[in-house]
């Protein structure tokens, strides 16, 4: 069992879903794969399918008609799977919560194993999210 | 050879083939990132992806056929294993091969990618069965050419079709790649080789970019992982065939020297495969159709012509 967390922990792969971003957390989450921090030494990779993540990173604030397709694309994950809210409008809606076409914050509709706050974060914040969240789940292993 | 034997073949086959598969991996996504000025991933890192992937929930999608969805990757498995065990058995003993083992190589080398299009159009996604139906023609492609350049070093060994035979009439007469025929051949060889493993000028089928892992996107868990793991054999499997076929530089009954001398070349193979990932772009399907048929295949038909000439 322990020798999985650990494979998991060192490989995770990362699909994106944009519910409704201004794709600012977007371009910051590319500059992830940029030499200059290259966060494939961790082994941690996007990938194209739903089927193949092991966590998904939300941005935007996901608006009314986000919200049906976010539902729909995160109950097609294998488990486990982690949802890790980036940038401020994942994380509570920011300026548009009061919006006419806002329905629900992300951790009202699903389970939110991360927040990285900023707007954007910065990919150190993004980094150090991703290592909280993996410090958590073998914390949470061993009681 | 006893039921035991066989058996001892095909385990240290498939572990052979996985070791240096996961080791090919690697060092493709570490030379990778070293020319893109990263600093890649760990020497371990193709093991956590696997381990990590047969812990992963398997989930057969509705509307799929489920006994050939789960089998699929089964088939290219089993195939690059039993391949990989033939080219252990030539290795050690290359007197001691069946005639004709060398078709049935070539039989085998195909079913991986049939696997991936069985699986592809099992999975009830459109994404998917249009990388199936890429897959499809991505195989007719090379297939011709490849089958043209694999005639020209039985021509040279004089007309044998057992594998461990073309090693010892190379190692007594020298290479087949020392002609102008295995020469043209071999360059073939290695651009067939290319799109056998479907990397970049000829991924189409899986296209990440564009149709988002087109056979694999319904995959996950371990049939995925059994799916990567048989890719990752692959680049064991066809760079071997073609030394054997081309350099037979495998025999280290001659010399231990030898044994190095394969392993520096099936490194340079890898790196010629990874530089070549690297430097170019996506073809569309069908120019890689118009590529092999028009550009590859004469030059294929000139190399056998040359072989039969003797040059």
């Amino acid at each position: 069992m322990s020798l999985k967390i650990k494979a998991l922990t060192k490989s995770i792969w990362v699909f994106h879903l944009a519910a409704s971003p201004c794709n600012n957390c977007d371009i910051e989450i590319l500059d992830l794969l940029t030499p200059r921090w290259d966060i494939e030494r961790f082994g941690i990779q996007l990938v194209g399918s739903i089927r193949h993540a092991d966590a998904i990173l939300v941005t935007g604030s996901m608006n009314r008609k986000a919200h049906e397709r976010l539902k729909r694309v995160i109950s097609q994950a294998p488990q486990p799977c982690f949802v890790i809210a980036l940038g401020n409008c994942a994380c509570s809606m920011e300026m548009f919560g009061n919006s006419y076409n806002q329905m629900h914050c992300l951790d009202e509709v699903t389970k939110v194993h991360a927040y990285i706050a900023g707007c954007p974060p910065k990919p150190e914040a993004m980094i150090q999210g991703v290592i909280a969240l993996i410090q958590a789940q073998l914390a949470a292993l061993k009681k | 050879m006893g039921a035991i034997e066989g058996i001892g073949y095909l385990a240290g086959g498939f572990v052979v083939a996985a070791v240096v598969g996961m080791f090919a991996h690697w060092f493709d996504r570490k030379i990778t990132a070293r020319v893109q000025w990263r600093v890649g991933p760990p020497l371990f890192q193709p093991v956590y992806d696997f381990v990590k992937l047969l812990a992963k929930e398997v989930i057969v999608p509705e509307g799929a056929s489920r006994f050939l969805f789960l089998s699929a990757p089964l088939f290219g498995l089993a195939a690059t294993t039993v391949i990989s065990a033939l080219f252990l058995r030539t290795v050690i003993f290359p007197g001691e091969t069946f005639v004709g083992d060398l078709i049935v190589v070539i039989y085998l080398l195909t079913i991986p990618s049939q696997a991936i299009i069985l699986g592809s159009f099992a999975s009830a996604n459109p994404l998917a069965s249009l990388g199936g139906s890429r897959e499809m023609k991505l195989l007719m492609s090379y297939e011709l050419p490849f089958l043209l350049v694999v005639l020209v070093p039985v021509i040279k060994t004089g007309g044998t079709i057992r594998l461990g035979e073309i090693i010892q009439y190379q190692a007594a007469h020298g290479s087949v790649i020392a002609s102008i025929s295995g020469v043209i051949a071999f360059v073939i060889a290695l651009i067939c080789m290319q799109a056998k493993l479907a990397k970049v000028p000829f991924d189409a089928p899986e296209a990440e970019t564009e149709i988002m892992g087109g056979a694999y996107i319904e995959y996950s868990g371990v049939a995925l992982g059994l799916f990567k793991l048989t890719q990752w054999m692959m680049m064991y499997v066809v760079p071997l065939f073609l030394m054997i076929l081309f350099i037979g530089a495998v025999n280290w009954r001659q010399s231990w020297f030898n044994l190095v001398f394969a392993v520096l070349i099936y490194i340079g193979i890898l790196l010629f495969i990874t530089l070549v990932r690297n430097t170019n772009a996506r073809l569309r399907i069908d120019q890689i159709m118009k590529f092999f048929w028009v550009m590859v295949t004469p030059f294929a038909v000139l190399a056998v012509i040359l072989a039969f000439l003797g040059l």
